[in-house]
């Protein structure tokens, strides 16, 4: 609202007169209600209740025993062998025992509390924090005491260097913060495609001929000699995993800019989600959609890789391939653009 | 060409190039051999039985795919789908369709087997398509460890790293594959009903695929070990559980802690 419209509001109710004191401020709004009256239990009004919930008891106790019998006897009774469906067997049924051992002394015991033993209530006062001036003045001499027979006053060597120590102590702890690094660099911008690496299947390595790409098929693609790296295999497929689909030319929108990107109707999108970086594979060969099981982004592979539903924001990128001089799809570059997740400096 | 002015001898460039040609050649006709032995079952069919699987393709599916399975505005040309599709879409009972919808329901199936082999070789007739898998090619023999990595890669973002299916966009969904039979995970895989995906003998070889129905057979037969599987849908169900029955029971025995003995 604007000033001009404030005015005219505050001229509209100007001749409204408010009478004060209409809000009423009780002295005491929350009184303490003190204890609840004591309530005799069953059990000690009737010896018959009070039979019974010592029976209860001394039952819980039982089945307690039980159960710590009977998980010994699970242990040896279903054994590990080499059939993992065993591990279920074991686990639970000794589970179930172990439970029954120490959940039956618990209530057992708590049960005993509450029934049987005297429920007499006590309530007491929470007593100030402030000590006494005798205690006060007490801890001060001791203090005193202590100074000036461990001499920390009197002794600047040992109070600086001390001082010193203290002061050095906790920077180990703000170095091993340099473990949150080193900055990724340009790590996030590039991937290990470049031109003429060809496409590979996951997780074989086998390259893929372009006449092997049917109308509906999809390729799971690594880049060739990812699984001949020792080290940082996994870092480099989670960036450079690729979705490779055949469409029909016809219903393949492309760009000016984009046009040479595909082969004869294939096209290279990254696995790797833009919107927190989950392998989007969920490939359905009608609409044509690929979806994200993460979080239901789903994006229309004849149009870019755009996005038509979900919390992803930009189209996944895309990999320019060609195909070589045997037939087998290549790259033709590395990504245009990072993959996966937004980042600040993108 | 680099390696012409390494001082290698001319020979070693012939010998590499030698024996490159006979390694892809060699991979290629093995490869085109496979596809071949493929091919060669949906030719064994017998003229009676195409001009009756003509006869049902007539009465029971020309209305919608054409009275020469050249398709319709309603349903998608036949002409090389081959063998492998009818079988999976008639014995699943997919086809024929009862209502349209998101996807397509399995249904109690309305032929018999003859009547289905009947359909699938006049529709193999139509154009040439994937062949019904032989038995030794569905057998549940092979390696079931790399089956379960194929698995993972090419089919779990769909179907679930176990198999238990899962949903897809707009009412569609990868169905649960337990109970399944090797013949139509093959034939599934081989044909690519629906909006799955086609996995050709290129992409998944015949191996791959024996060694994936393995994995599915394995996986259906041998009780999961974690205990019980809660349908295996994920952490999703798996955290409800806990949160409503574990964090019940929890919150019940605390209350009873704190309650005083009547």
């Amino acid at each position: 609202m604007s000033d001009k419209e404030l005015d005219k509001v505050e001229a509209k109710y100007s001749d409204i007169e408010y009478s004060g004191g209409l809000a009423v401020i009780a002295p005491d709004a929350v009184r303490d209600p003190g204890l609840e009256p004591h309530r005799t239990r069953m059990t000690d009004k009737s010896v018959k209740h009070e039979k019974a919930a010592a029976r209860q008891v001394a039952v819980m106790f039982f089945a307690s025993v039980l159960g710590s019998a009977f998980a010994m006897y699970a242990y040896f009774a279903f054994p590990l062998t080499e059939d993992l469906g065993t591990v279920r067997n074991n686990t639970l049924l000794l589970g179930l025992g172990i439970t029954l051992g120490m959940m039956g002394i618990g209530i057992g015991a708590v049960h005993w509390a509450k029934t049987l033993m005297p429920d007499a209530e006590v309530s007491e006062e929470r007593h100030p924090a402030r000590g006494t001036e005798e205690v006060r003045a007490r801890a001060v001499e001791i203090i005193k005491l202590a100074d000036s027979e461990s001499g920390f006053s009197r002794r600047k060597l040992i109070r600086r260097s001390l001082y010193g120590a203290l002061a050095l102590f906790p920077l180990p702890a703000v170095v091993l913060f340099g473990d949150l690094g080193p900055n990724p660099g340009d790590s996030l911008r590039h991937t290990m495609w470049k031109k003429g690496t060809r496409l590979t299947t996951d997780p074989t390595g086998t390259p893929i001929k372009a006449s092997d790409v049917t109308l509906g098929s999809v390729f799971h693609v690594i880049p060739e000699g990812l699984m001949d790296l020792e080290h940082h295999k996994l870092e480099e497929k989670a960036k450079a995993a690729v979705l490779l689909v055949r469409l029909d030319p016809a219903v393949l929108n492309e760009s000016e800019e984009r046009k040479n990107w595909s082969y004869d109707g294939i096209v290279a999108y990254s696995k790797i989600c833009t919107h927190v970086g989950c392998p989007v594979a969920l490939y359905e060969q009608q609409t044509h959609h690929l979806l994200c099981p993460c979080h239901q982004s789903t994006f229309d592979v004849t149009n870019a890789c755009k996005v038509v539903f979900g919390p992803a924001t930009r189209p996944l990128p895309q990999l320019p391939i060609a195909v070589d001089a045997e037939g087998y799809l290549i790259a033709q570059s590395d990504f245009t653009e990072p993959v996966g997740p937004s980042f600040w400096e993108r | 060409m680099s390696f012409m002015k390494n001082r290698r001898s001319p020979l070693a460039a012939v010998i590499v190039m030698a024996a490159g040609l006979a390694l892809t050649g060699g991979g290629y006709a093995a490869a085109t051999a496979a596809v071949e032995a493929a091919k060669t079952v949906s030719t064994v069919a017998s003229a009676e039985q195409i001009s009756e699987g003509r006869k049902l393709f007539l009465a029971n599916c020309s209305s919608c795919h054409g009275k020469n399975g050249e398709g319709s505005k309603a349903a998608p040309s036949l002409i090389g789908v081959g063998a492998a599709s009818v079988e999976f879409q008639v014995a699943t009972g997919r086809m024929p369709g009862q209502a349209s919808g998101p996807q397509l329901q399995v249904k109690k199936r309305q032929f018999t087997d003859e009547q289905i082999s009947q359909l699938a070789a006049y529709v193999a007739t139509l154009g040439d398509g994937p062949a019904i898998p032989t038995e030794d090619m569905v057998a549940a023999n092979g390696n079931s460890a790399r089956g379960g990595e194929l698995f993972r890669i090419n089919c779990a973002m769909c179907h679930n790293a176990v198999g238990a299916g899962g949903a897809l966009t707009e009412g569609k969904y990868a169905p649960a594959l337990k109970g399944s039979s090797a013949l139509h995970i093959y034939e599934a895989m081989l044909t690519g009903p629906q909006n799955m995906p086609v996995f050709n003998d290129a992409n998944l070889t015949p191996k791959d695929k024996k060694d994936i129905i393995t994995y599915l057979k394995y996986v259906e037969e041998n009780p999961s070990a974690g205990g019980y599987e809660l349908a295996n849908l994920g952490p999703v169900v798996e955290g409800l559980f806990t949160w409503v029955f574990i964090l019940g029971f929890i919150i019940a025995i605390t209350i009873w802690l704190g309650a005083k003995s009547n």
